[in-house]
């Protein structure tokens, strides 16, 4: 299977090679008569585009390979051995293949060759001029991945002699949101190389109208949804696995996904405006060609550790291909676009500055003014190193200090942004429309500041304004669009609301989307704001208050969690927390720290149990108005000390045979948890009550069914027929669409 | 492995084989696809026109005048639609 699984590497990458080759030679034979052997330029055209499918079976094959040899803890394979071990649950086993470098990869080139193949064969007989240009990029990024993998970083690696076991998946990744996180960030950034490359070939064609962005928009948006919808379950992730009670730490991890998405966001935006009225041409290309850059360069900061020091650019293999690789795309854009300069001019003007384009435009500017606040905060620290030799910290204080105000003015325009008209707004309409938004934003206003305890926190106060305001605005929309509705139709309300959005999918979607955001920053805010955390130190038997909770520690809990094939796969160590409030019914909170086995040869047998990887399972009582999170961290100095001396003993002990030691070992390990439950000394918990955390996860949901609505495909129009006059014709059309 | 392999080669060499494209797929002109393109954001416009209106963000007279003249512009775009004559197809 190793052999195989490179040899089909090797012919993925030559298929790549090849695809490139053909679509560049048909594209410029295009319009040359048959070859003596009677080959058109279309041909060679269409055997490009074959190269793409066949591309997509290759990969697809080969990532088969790598994921029967997970599963089946096939420990010859080096990335299996590295990653994953007998002792992995199966589901893990799955996911341990993208959790490597290799692996994620290999991930990268499957989910970009299987989009690349759909939106091929969707534009089979349309955009054939820009087509092969984009195939060609495609591919060519395709190449670019192959090469990383086929020369520098094979996922399949030979190891031998084959270890009985593998080293285990790190701790931290063993949870759900693991399974489908790397593979919808992968989906976004992969996705947005589709508007790329079409960008590309329609700059290099000059077929700069709206056709590409007809072509590519479903694209862009399904790429928008799944990098939102990683994001969001990165940070579910990081607040229910890592044990620090945040959901976003502005990481230059996150920040990676984060920035795509932003560019992304103007851009699905921006492309309304020059769809409508041919302005914004260079914005717009300029935009998505960054989006496609940025996407490149998020996969490159995940993986290369580049951002914890600059020197571990030097010590990555990925650093300097990858550096390369994005210097050409940034220089190759640019020079693009310069030279097309000419072609991208705006075919009209700004009608009005009291006009949706205006608005988006200063959407547009807020969204990458994001972006830009994120990349420098983000890279500032590798900058500095650079320049002065030390690494300056940017922590989130730094990027709450811009982020916010940016954040203010974005979730205004949200609500700003549906209820002006397109081409021209009359200044006594929109006192017509914004008399709700504004007296909604009004009560919210004066609700919190006599019931509220919002007097510091003013960004958090304007923040709930605006939701308020935006939430408004939104139903608002709806109702008015239902009442203009029934009017034409006569029918239920039910009946109205679906027909309205079904015919106009793209701005109830939006508008759906928008309310989404303001949910959801509403959660951030309020979380933020208003975020009670202690720590404490408690024995069993012990109580605390915390923002209104009584927390009763009730008992320690420990145990041994076994693997199907009977080994010790960790041991958990916690705790059994009351917890009531206003009196109420009491609920059970159960933290605890699990507790992994090292491999380290040069530790004990029994300490090594305690001295390995540690991860924290958190004790959560989400609801909808307050979060109790909690976490524990049981002090194992006495159990280590157990432990050492347990070592020594084992080790005197060591010609025993491999049965009876390892039942002398789970008798020991046993004794000591059972010890620790029935007297543990006292534990040190972090407890949070958050407000409204909740908020940010339905406010997400409600994001991503706006995008879902959004992204439908709208039914096919009935066939044109033959008419009497162009302006019967244009009403017949409207009629039936 | 030898399997994919023949499968891939001959996926992608058959349009060499023969010579030219798949008889069945009809070409649209670049000129075609983007006055389409145009048309049906046209044709979104007008839509959307008429549902600012509707829902109070236009006034009558606003709409009025902003529907005759979109409705102008795809008039023009139909012209330069029906002037390109019927798709091509390859033989």
């Amino acid at each position: 299977m190793l052999v195989a699984g490179r040899l089909l590497l090797i012919f993925a990458l030559a298929i790549a090679v090849y695809g490139v080759i053909a679509s560049l030679y048909g594209a410029r034979r295009r319009n040359a008569p048959a070859g003596a052997r009677g080959r058109s330029g279309r041909a060679w055209i269409d055997s490009g585009r074959r190269a793409v499918y066949a591309l997509t079976g290759t990969v697809v094959v080969c990532f088969a390979l790598l994921e029967v040899a997970f599963l089946r803890s096939d420990f010859s394979f080096e990335l299996v051995a590295t990653h994953s071990s007998t002792t992995t649950p199966a589901f893990y086993r799955a996911t341990a293949a993208w959790s490597s470098q290799e692996g994620s990869l290999l991930l990268w080139i499957l989910l970009l060759s299987s989009w690349s193949s759909l939106i091929l064969y969707l534009t089979r007989r349309r955009a054939r001029e820009i087509a092969p240009y984009a195939t060609a990029v495609l591919l060519g990024l395709a190449a670019f991945f192959l090469c990383l993998l086929v020369f520098l970083e094979s996922p399949f690696g030979r190891l031998s002699p084959v270890p009985v076991e593998g080293t285990g998946l790190n701790p931290i990744l063993r949870h759900p949101a693991m399974m489908i996180h790397p593979p919808m960030l992968y989906s976004g950034y992969t996705l947005f190389t589709v508007p790329f490359a079409f960008a590309v070939g329609a700059l290099v064609t000059r077929r700069l109208g709206a056709d590409w962005i007809r072509t590519t928009r479903p694209f862009a948006l399904a790429a928008w949804l799944c990098l939102g919808i990683g994001v969001v379950l990165g940070a579910r992730w990081s607040y229910s696995e890592l044990g620090w009670g945040g959901y976003w730490a502005w990481d230059g991890v996150e920040n990676a996904a984060l920035m795509p998405w932003l560019t992304g966001t103007a851009f699905l935006h921006s492309v309304m405006i020059q769809e409508r009225r041919g302005m914004l041409k260079v914005w717009n290309v300029s935009l998505i060609l960054a989006t496609g850059i940025l996407a490149v360069l998020g996969t490159f900061l995940v993986r290369s550790g580049i951002l914890e020091s600059i020197h571990a650019f030097g010590a990555s293999t990925l650093g300097v291909p990858f550096l390369l690789l994005i210097v050409t795309m940034v220089a190759g854009s640019i020079a693009l676009v310069v030279w097309r300069a000419d072609d991208l001019r705006s075919e009209h003007r700004l009608d009005s500055l009291l006009s949706r384009e205006a608005v988006f435009l200063l959407n547009n500017l807020v969204l990458v003014a994001l972006c830009f606040v994120v990349f420098w905060g983000t890279f500032f620290p590798l900058i500095s190193e650079a320049v002065t030799g030390r690494q300056a910290s940017v922590g989130p204080p730094w990027f709450g200090r811009y982020v916010v105000p940016l954040a203010l003015v974005l979730v205004l325009l949200s609500g700003l942004g549906p209820v002006v008209a397109w081409r021209r707004a009359t200044a006594a309409n929109l006192k017509r429309v914004l008399a709700l938004p504004i007296a909604a934003a009004a009560v919210m206003l004066v609700v919190l500041v006599v019931a509220g305890d919002v007097a510091g926190r003013p960004a958090a106060l304007i923040m709930f304004c605006l939701a308020a305001f935006v939430l408004a605005v939104v139903g608002q929309e709806f109702w008015r669009g239902v009442r203009a509705r029934r009017a034409m139709s006569d029918d239920s309300v039910p009946r109205a609301l679906m027909s309205l959005v079904r015919r106009n999918r793209r701005r109830y979607g939006g508008y759906v989307v928008h309310a989404g955001i303001a949910v959801l920053f509403v959660g951030i805010a309020a979380s933020t704001a208003f975020q009670d955390v202690r720590d404490v130190r408690l024995a069993p038997g012990e109580r605390t208050r915390v923002a209104g909770y009584e927390i009763a520690y009730a008992r320690a809990t420990g145990r041994l969690a076994v693997a199907p094939n009977g080994s010790l796969e960790k041991i958990d160590l916690g705790a059994r927390l009351l917890v009531r409030r206003d009196g109420g019914e009491p609920a059970t909170l159960r933290p605890e720290r699990s507790y992994f086995p090292s491999n380290n040869p040069e530790l004990g047998a029994l300490s090594r149990y305690f001295e390995g990887e540690a991860t924290s399972e958190v004790g959560l009582r989400s609801g909808l108005r307050r979060d109790l999170w909690t976490v524990v961290s049981p002090d194992v100095e006495g159990l280590l000390a157990i432990a050492r001396r347990g070592d020594e003993v084992f080790s005197e002990a060591g010609s025993l045979p491999r049965a009876e030691r390892a039942v002398a070992l789970g008798e020991a390990l046993r004794r000591m948890v059972a010890r620790y439950r029935a007297d543990a000394p006292p534990a040190t918990f972090r407890i949070l009550v958050s407000p409204l955390v909740t908020w940010i996860w339905l406010g997400a949901l409600i994001v991503f069914a706006g995008g879902l609505i959004a992204l439908w495909p709208v039914p096919a129009g009935a066939p044109r027929r033959a008419m009497a006059g162009y302006a019967a014709r244009v009403a017949r059309e409207l009629g039936r669409a | 492995m030898l399997v994919v392999i023949a499968l891939a080669v001959a996926l992608i060499v058959a349009p060499l084989r023969t010579g030219r494209a798949a008889a069945d797929e009809a070409a649209e002109s670049a000129e075609r696809a983007e006055l389409d393109a145009a048309k049906e954001a046209k044709y979104r416009e007008i839509r959307e026109a008429e549902l600012d209106y509707r829902t109070g963000k236009l006034s009558h007279e606003d709409w009025r005048a902003l529907d005759a003249g979109l409705r102008a512009e795809a008039i023009d775009l139909l012209r330069r639609l029906d002037a390109l004559g019927e798709p091509d197809r390859e033989p």
